[in-house]
């Protein structure tokens, strides 16, 4: 096939949609007024940002009171979670339940929070990369003030029970978040039948712009203030919003989810094609639960090719993608999702993460198909420690 | 800006010096698969020069091109000067590495010296044992992220 560019790294950020570049557009110079102000042109562009609070509203199944703009996925994470820390400490609970394979705008926020004196328990993801209810019930306990649990992994796409999680929860009495940053716009997502009281999510996952996200804190529980100032959000996030942000963000979402269903079934059958194509190269694997993951999530590891060399290969060809090797983060350490799965150093460093949107086309598939047996091929022919596998001094794992 | 200078990614392209010499007059492996970077030299040695000399390694970018660049520093060249290599001066002869990424350029230093080590105590020849400290005693292990 000819050289092309196939850009596959959709987890990290997605290119934009026509719809939302366009529900942008206006707000720069027609719609530039502050929602602040009294008169008309403040005005205009409180309503649109009203519009676009319903329009989010609508696609999570919740009331427009109920969300907050914020400045992406990070923020929202880390208000959701100190907001349910500081209401649970008023009433002497200081006990969050997490998992080990959160993104590091929870860890890294629990960890804050042990500092100033939590108690975190992080749940063991299994193998596979799913949790179960029963595992998350196990571990609430009397002063338990949070349960947080990723809707779907960001590095291994796998979807975790949350609708059963919501449930235990509300039985329970405990407030339960979710980082719902990779699943919103790509599976269904409902706050009211998933039993969940806060939610976080990032426009840039879906096709709109980077820097505004949002978060879902159900009707009556305390919202706290990360960001002080001015009494935007009913004082709860301050700063004059970002209305090109959010008016491209409201369209990006609202187009996903009306084509939630059909980029679903198509995405699936270009992810299990891709799995099954590159399966077939010799000493492969698949990282987490095959069926329980998200459309457009491949993640798989090659014994004795290193991550970052497969990326530049891969790059070379045209095509880009991501790894969960140490080399390619500024620690020395691989994955902390891939080491969740009890996965050996050898094999997380070994792992190529191919993520697919409704933005890339069957040809994509074909030209990675062809093109990535041969950029495994190279990088295993520089390893020593492929020569190891094949000459039998360390035995094959995958 | 690219993640990588020119040279190294010509290194990773089209590394030099990569396979395996059967008999080899010494071998040197340094670095784990926990690490995640793995570099095997081999070097035949006549009358105090290299010779020639193979690498093979398990590792990033940097690790691979740094590999290519050190064996072509100390291709043809005497023991005494091979020894002499620095990660630094194969980290300039590749334009410079990002700051991250120097310990993978240091394994190809190590892997050097590990290689003329094993020559050494294969040919029972005298050597100053100071010229080889066990580099994972000096070296702590990375930050804690
Ligand atoms: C699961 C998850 N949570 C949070 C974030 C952070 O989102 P943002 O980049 O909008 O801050 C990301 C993306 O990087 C993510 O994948
Ligand atoms: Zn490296």
């Amino acid at each position: 096939m000819e050289k092309r560019t196939v850009y596959a790294d959709n987890a990290a950020t997605t290119a934009m949609s026509e719809r939302a570049l366009e529900a942008m557009k206006p707000c720069f110079m027609q719609i530039y007024g502050n929602p602040s102000s009294l008169h008309s042109v403040g005005q205009e562009a409180k309503e649109l940002l009203g519009a676009c609070r319903e329009k989010i509203a609508a696609c999570l199944g919740c009331e427009p009171s109920e969300i907050y703009f914020t400045s992406g996925g990070s923020e929202a994470d880390n208000q959701c979670i100190r907001s349910a820390a500081l209401f649970g400490a008023r009433k002497g609970k200081r006990h969050i339940v997490s998992t080990a394979f959160e993104h590091h705008a929870v860890l890294h926020t629990l960890d804050k929070l042990k500092k100033e004196g939590f108690e975190v328990t992080l749940l063991d993801v299994h193998k596979n990369g799913v949790i179960t209810a029963e595992e998350v019930k196990a571990a609430i306990r009397p002063d338990t003030a949070l349960v947080t649990v990723m809707y779907a992994n960001n590095e291994i796409g796998t979807i975790q029970p949350i609708r059963e999680i919501g449930k235990v929860c509300r039985e329970a009495g405990v407030i339960f978040h979710t980082d719902a940053v990779q699943a919103v716009g790509h599976i269904p997502v409902n706050v009211r039948e998933d039993c969940v009281d806060m939610l976080s999510l990032s426009a840039h996952k879906f096709h709109g712009p980077k820097g505004v996200g949002a978060l879902y804190c159900k009707k009556g529980l305390p919202l706290s203030t990360l960001i002080e100032g001015g009494a935007q959000e009913k004082g709860k996030r301050a700063g004059t919003e970002n209305i090109a942000g959010i008016a491209g963000m409201a369209a990006a979402l609202e187009e996903a989810c009306e084509n939630l269903g059909a980029n679903m079934a198509r995405l699936t059958a270009m992810r299990d094609r891709l799995i099954a194509g590159l399966l077939k190269i010799p000493y492969s694997g698949l990282n987490g639960d095959p069926v329980r993951r998200l459309p457009g999530n491949v993640n798989m590891s090659f014994e004795g090719a290193e991550g970052e060399s497969l990326i530049l290969s891969a790059d070379a060809e045209g095509i880009c993608l991501s790894s969960g090797s140490a080399c390619t983060t500024a620690s020395l350490k691989p994955s902390h999702v891939l080491m969740s799965l009890g996965l050996p150093h050898e094999i997380a460093h070994c792992s190529l993460r191919i993520t697919l949107a409704d933005t890339n086309t069957e040809e994509d598939v074909d030209y990675m198909l062809e093109k990535l047996p041969g950029v495994v091929n190279r990088v295993r022919s520089l390893s020593s420690l492929w020569d190891d596998y094949v000459s039998g001094k360390i035995p094959h794992v995958l | 800006m690219a993640l990588y200078s020119e040279k190294v990614m010509d290194h990773f392209t089209n590394p030099r010096n990569v396979g395996v010499i059967e008999d080899a007059d010494g071998v040197g492996e340094v670095g784990n698969a926990v690490c995640g970077d793995i570099m095997k030299i081999y070097l035949k040695i006549d009358g105090g020069v290299i010779t020639d000399v193979k690498f093979k390694t398990f590792g990033c970018g940097s690790a691979i091109a740094s590999s290519s660049m050190a064996t072509e520093m100390i291709k043809g060249k005497p023991l005494s000067q091979a020894l002499e290599l620095t990660n630094k001066a194969v980290a300039e002869a590749l334009d410079g590495l990002p700051a991250h990424k120097m310990h993978c350029s240091v394994l190809a230093e190590e892997a050097i010296r590990a290689a003329i080590k094993d020559y050494y105590d294969r040919h029972g020849i005298e050597y100053d044992k100071s010229q080889f400290p066990d580099p994972h005693e000096e070296e702590e292990e990375g930050p804690e992220d």
